[in-house]
This record gives C-alpha cells, sequence and structure tokens, in this order.
C-alpha cells in the first residue's frame, strides 16, 4: 500500500476476523468449529469522515465496531489508527490511546450507570485518565452538556429521570469528554422516536463540523446512514460485500444483496413504495430463505 | 356500518398523582378487508388504544371512562369478562411487537397453535394439529409437519412473529390488531411479513388495524391513517391524501424528520427535527397539546388557550389545528 507516503487515513483496518469458538462435549469441552462474526473486513476512513456500516442483525457491524476499539480483541487482521497498530498494544500503550477513540451505544436506557449522577457520569473518563482537578472537571461537565444541548444545570440528576433523547445527549457528552478523534456510533438513535433521532442525528453532524470528529457510524436503518455518512460499507455475513461512496451505493448498487436490503426499506411515498414493493419482489429470491 | 366504530374512547390510569390521559377522545372507523394505520410515538396512545378494543387493558390501574367500541353493532366496553374471551382470538385478534416475548418459551409451538383452535372452534386434538400443521403452512412456515414439536427458542424472529400471525389467524377473526408487527425485525425481514399480511387479508377479507411509529410502513400498507398525538387523533386521511397533503404541523414535521432513503437530500440536507418533547398526559394543558412545538402557534392565537376541534378539511380529510399547511397557504397570498 502506498497510502503511508502521502497521508493515511486516521484509521484503516485490513483483514480483520473476529472468529468466536464453538465449543461441545461433556466434562471435556472442545472446540469443534468457529462463528465467523468478522470475517476478513477491510476499511479506511479519513480524518473528519464518516463510514456508515450497515447491515442486519447478526451481519458482525457491531462485533466490527468493539474489535476497532480493540474492546473485543480481534483474532486475526491490523488495526491502524494514525498508523500505528492497535492489535498488538496493550496496557498502558492502549489505555493512552484509548482517548482518541470513543463509542456511544445503542441504548441509552442501559449504557448510563442508574446509579450515577450525569455529572458523574460525564466525568467519569476525566478521572479515569487523571485529566484535570475536581473543579476544572465540574466546569468542562458544564461546558460538554452545554455542547450537546442538555442543561447543565440537572447535573446532579439521575439517568432515569429523563427521556431517551436526552440520555443519547448524556452518552454523547460522555463520549467527548476525553476530546477524541474517532467516535463508533453503534445504532445511536435506533432505540429513538423519530422526531427526536433527528435531533441526536443533527447534533451529530454538527459535532462532527464543529471539531472535526471521525465517526464509523454503525446501524441497520439504511435511510439515517444516507443521511450522515460520506463512505458505506454493507456488511453481510461477517463480511464486507460491498463498499464505496453513499451517492454510488445508493443510486446504483452493485451487489445483489445490496439491491435486495435497499428495496425491503419501506419509504413514506405511498405511490412510489408501490413500485418498490413490486422490485422487492423481484429481488426476493437473493435473501437467504427470506426470513 | 363498519366493522369497527371507536367513538371519544378515553381510557384513563390511576396515579398516586393523578389520571394519566393516555388515550383522550379517540375516534375512528375501521371497514372490513381495509388496513388502517395508527401512527404516532411512543406515549401518544397507540397501544393503549389497541388493548382497549382487546379489552385487555390492565384495570386497575387503568379503565375506560367513556366512549363506546362497537363491533358488528355490539358494544365491546358493555360486554362482560367471558363473553369478551369468546370474542378474543375468535373475532378479534392481535399480533404484538416482540416475537420473542409472546411466545410461551415452556410449549411447543403446536401447543400454543392448537390452544385457540380447541377453545374457540371445539376441535379435537387431531384436528386440531392438522389445522395448525395447514396454518404454519399458509404462513409459510417450511417443514411445518415436523417443526410443531419445536419449542420457541429453535425458531427466528421472523417465524416467531410468522407463528404470532398464525395464532392470531385460527380462528379467522374478522378483525386483525397488529400492534408494531416488525419493528423488532430486520427490514428484509419485516417485507417478507408485510407482504404476508396482505395477501392474508386478501384471501380472508379482513380488516386490520396496524399500530406502528414508521412512516415507511404506513406508506406500504395503509389504505386510511390515524397520526395520533399526546393521546388524541391529530389527522385522519386516506393514506394517499395524508402524504400528499399533510395538515398537521405534527405530520409535516414527522415526514420532514425522516431521512430520505431516494433522491436528493442526503448528507447536506439537515432534518427537521420537533424541538421539546409532548406533554405529560397527567396534565395535559388545556390548549392544543401540540402547540408548544408549534412553528406556527403564536400566544394571540386561540389554539394557545384552548383545544382545536377535529374538523374536516376535505371529505375525508380531518384534522385537529389551528394552523393547517392548506390554511397557512391561504394566509400569505
Amino acid at each position: 500500500m502506498s497510502a503511508k507516503e502521502s497521508k493515511e487515513p486516521l484509521l484503516v483496518v485490513e483483514g480483520l476476523e473476529k472468529y468466536f469458538p464453538v465449543r461441545s462435549g461433556f466434562l471435556v469441552e472442545r472446540t469443534v468449529d468457529y462463528v465467523r462474526a468478522v470475517d476478513g473486513v477491510d476499511f479506511s476512513i479519513a480524518e473528519g469522515t464518516t463510514l456508515g456500516l450497515v447491515g442486519e442483525s447478526g451481519s458482525g457491524k457491531s462485533t466490527t465496531g468493539y474489535s476497532v476499539l480493540q474492546l473485543m480483541r480481534p483474532t486475526g487482521g491490523s488495526v491502524r489508527f494514525e498508523g500505528q497498530e492497535l492489535t498488538e498494544m496493550k496496557g498502558e500503550d492502549l489505555r493512552k490511546m484509548r482517548r482518541q477513540m470513543q463509542i456511544v451505544f445503542q441504548d441509552p436506557y442501559s449504557s448510563l450507570n442508574p446509579r450515577m449522577t450525569v455529572g458523574d457520569i460525564v466525568s467519569e473518563p476525566l478521572e479515569v485518565h487523571g485529566i484535570g482537578s475536581r473543579k476544572s472537571r465540574r466546569e468542562s461537565v458544564r461546558q460538554l452538556l452545554d455542547v450537546v444541548g442538555f442543561d447543565p444545570t440537572f447535573t446532579n440528576r439521575y439517568p432515569h429521570e429523563f427521556s431517551g433523547g436526552q440520555r443519547q445527549r448524556i452518552g454523547i457528552a460522555r463520549a467527548l469528554a476525553l476530546n477524541p478523534k474517532l467516535i463508533v456510533c453503534d445504532e445511536p438513535v435506533s432505540a429513538l422516536d423519530v422526531s427526536i433521532q433527528a435531533q441526536i442525528l443533527n447534533l451529530l453532524r454538527d459535532l462532527q463540523r464543529d471539531f472535526g470528529l471521525t465517526y464509523l457510524f454503525i446501524a441497520h436503518d439504511l435511510a439515517v446512514v444516507r443521511a450522515m455518512s460520506d463512505t458505506i460499507a454493507v456488511m453481510n455475513q461477517g463480511k464486507i460485500v460491498e463498499a464505496g461512496p453513499a451517492e454510488q451505493i445508493y443510486e446504483s448498487p452493485q451487489n445483489e444483496y445490496t439491491k435486495a436490503l435497499l428495496t425491503a426499506v419501506p419509504v413514506a411515498d405511498p405511490r412510489r413504495q408501490r413500485e418498490r414493493k413490486a422490485e422487492r419482489r423481484r429481488l426476493k429470491h437473493t435473501l437467504a430463505e427470506g426470513f | 356500518m363498519a366493522l369497527l366504530e371507536v367513538r371519544d374512547l378515553r381510557t384513563y390510569f390511576a396515579t398516586r398523582e393523578g389520571d394519566v390521559k393516555a388515550v383522550d377522545g379517540v375516534s375512528f372507523d375501521v371497514e372490513s378487508g381495509k388496513t388502517l394505520s395508527i401512527v404516532g410515538e411512543s406515549g401518544c396512545g397507540k397501544s393503549v388504544t389497541a388493548l382497549s378494543i382487546m379489552g385487555l387493558i390492565p384495570k386497575p390501574p387503568a379503565r375506560i371512562v367513556s366512549g363506546s367500541i362497537s363491533f358488528e353493532g355490539k358494544d365491546l366496553t358493555e360486554l362482560k369478562e367471558s363473553e369478551l374471551e369468546n370474542l378474543r382470538g375468535n373475532e378479534i385478534a392481535m399480533i404484538f411487537q416482540d416475537p420473542m416475548t409472546s411466545l410461551n418459551p415452556t410449549l411447543t409451538i403446536g401447543t400454543q397453535i392448537t390452544e385457540s383452535l380447541r377453545r374457540h372452534l371445539g376441535l379435537s386434538s387431531e384436528e386440531a394439529k392438522k389445522r395448525a400443521v395447514e396454518l404454519l403452512e399458509e404462513v409459510r412456515i417450511p417443514r411445518a409437519q415436523n417443526r410443531l414439536n419445536d419449542y420457541p427458542h429453535r425458531y427466528s424472529g421472523g417465524m416467531r412473529q410468522r407463528v404470532m400471525i398464525a395464532i392470531a389467524l385460527s380462528c379467522n377473526p374478522k378483525l386483525l390488531i397488529a400492534d408494531e408487527p416488525t419493528t423488532a425485525l430486520d427490514v428484509t425481514v419485516q417485507a417478507g411479513v408485510l407482504d404476508l399480511l396482505e395477501e392474508l387479508r386478501e384471501e380472508h377479507q379482513m380488516a386490520i388495524i396496524l399500530i406502528t411509529h414508521d412512516m415507511g410502513v404506513v406508506a406500504e400498507a395503509a389504505d386510511d391513517v390515524v397520526v395520533m398525538y399526546a393521546g388524541q387523533v391529530v389527522e385522519q386521511a386516506s393514506a394517499l391524501e395524508l402524504f400528499d397533503n399533510p395538515e398537521h404541523p405534527y405530520t409535516e414535521a414527522l415526514l420532514g424528520a425522516l431521512p430520505s432513503l431516494e433522491g436528493e437530500s442526503g448528507r447536506q440536507a439537515r432534518l427537521i427535527s420537533i424541538p421539546g418533547r409532548p406533554p405529560d398526559l397527567l396534565d395535559p394543558p388545556s390548549a392544543c397539546r401540540f402547540a408548544p412545538r408549534c412553528p406556527y402557534a403564536n400566544l394571540e392565537d386561540y389554539c394557545t388557550v384552548e383545544q382545536p376541534e377535529l374538523r374536516e378539511l376535505r371529505p375525508g380529510h380531518w384534522v385537529r389545528s389551528a394552523h393547517p399547511a392548506g390554511e397557512r397557504a391561504a394566509v400569505t397570498v
């Protein structure tokens, strides 16, 4: 690869593999097979851009996200962040790298500790990494909450007092606390109502513009991914089946699976949807079993 | 007379702080062989409306305060529990959002399907089994005969929802209430389930109430649409009319908030977000419930003081707003 000569993208993933052993046997367990959750995935993300990773449940998209962040150790392949190999890194080195890479989870109901106040949740990353004094951290929390559009006067409240959209803002503030370069967004809006979803998507786009953030945006909703991404990678059964600029994937998909996936999404227009339904039924055979 | 006529339904939940007015004056008709979609966001009262029709609201704390639910001329709110039991699963059936939790994990699929066949149709165990296989075939479960003795965990999400549909259809109901039937499913699986519902509706001339939050699903499946907000109907029209000419500011915003899959407006377009959140139904404002989030309501308006009535703007198109799109245009001209 000649990418190094010019400027290598912020994140480069090559041949990423995550196999989970399937064990069987009575008393003596043996590994009989592997579930190839991520099976040789390549992609890269340039700084300040968004890669949308789409696929159905079980396609391996979340496992890919976790493997990139080394929250799950990949069983093969390479993940380079700013030119540094993460898969071999451990201990203090990896901890330091983690400041640069954060994650926003899907479910704002279960990803915030119910026993911690909003202020404690957002300042925890700062404490863990020993950044600032108690007082300066309090100030940082106020600023962070302000940036994500969460009223900073509520820092002493608990997560259960807030709606899903507000909780997701808390989760985003926590992810921003260490001033990361890369944020993995794992289905960040799929638990939210449509009107709230739009607020969060707009917020993520504003933050990207203001802070030059790079996103790995993982979602099953193809319309949401389109609204967020510069480039798209479509995953199916642990592999990327098609990747490219967003316009190209949405306007002239080449892969049969991508086509089937795109036509399966109903659009909010009854006339157009009638045509799409006919198209979808034509493509049905490309999907395994249809269910 | 329509198959189902809901009139001014009010279902309240008693809490320590007072009544939560989950459904507050909802009316609509469902015709035989048609699909009516109830669309709205979480907490708008769409599921409570469905459960009220089924007589499945938990009493207490919930109670139907007023209104009528007339099914083939019988008012369901006046029926005794035993009479309702004969109707439920027989004439009116329901499928739920989560196929993972609505089947009993300790009973085989066969037992769960034959249960209602024996209860409502009085079939013998042998007959019921035979019918169960037919039903599973009808919802396209491959090798149905062999899969009758399987437990639910052996079925995928999409297959479980098909089993739920098979159970719901087992007594040939006249009305099927589907509460977010595809929300937990992948889009490709959703497409299969929606296709199946459409085929079965045509075959059995069944009416469907399809409850969803997804405007795409509405566009695909509905003949008529009811948009709910904060326990009330805010707009009602045929599907084509609603998508062509959305009138209520809330409906417009809901459609604008959707990222689109086709056409221009990819990454550049900013999504319309609705500021704020729905009102607390414990003590809903006496004004229009959408007014605090409405871009057109200003303080001099009557709608910030009292509630607009649901009115028929065009034949069959009802709106509860002081500022429907049609009238806004007229003002600026």
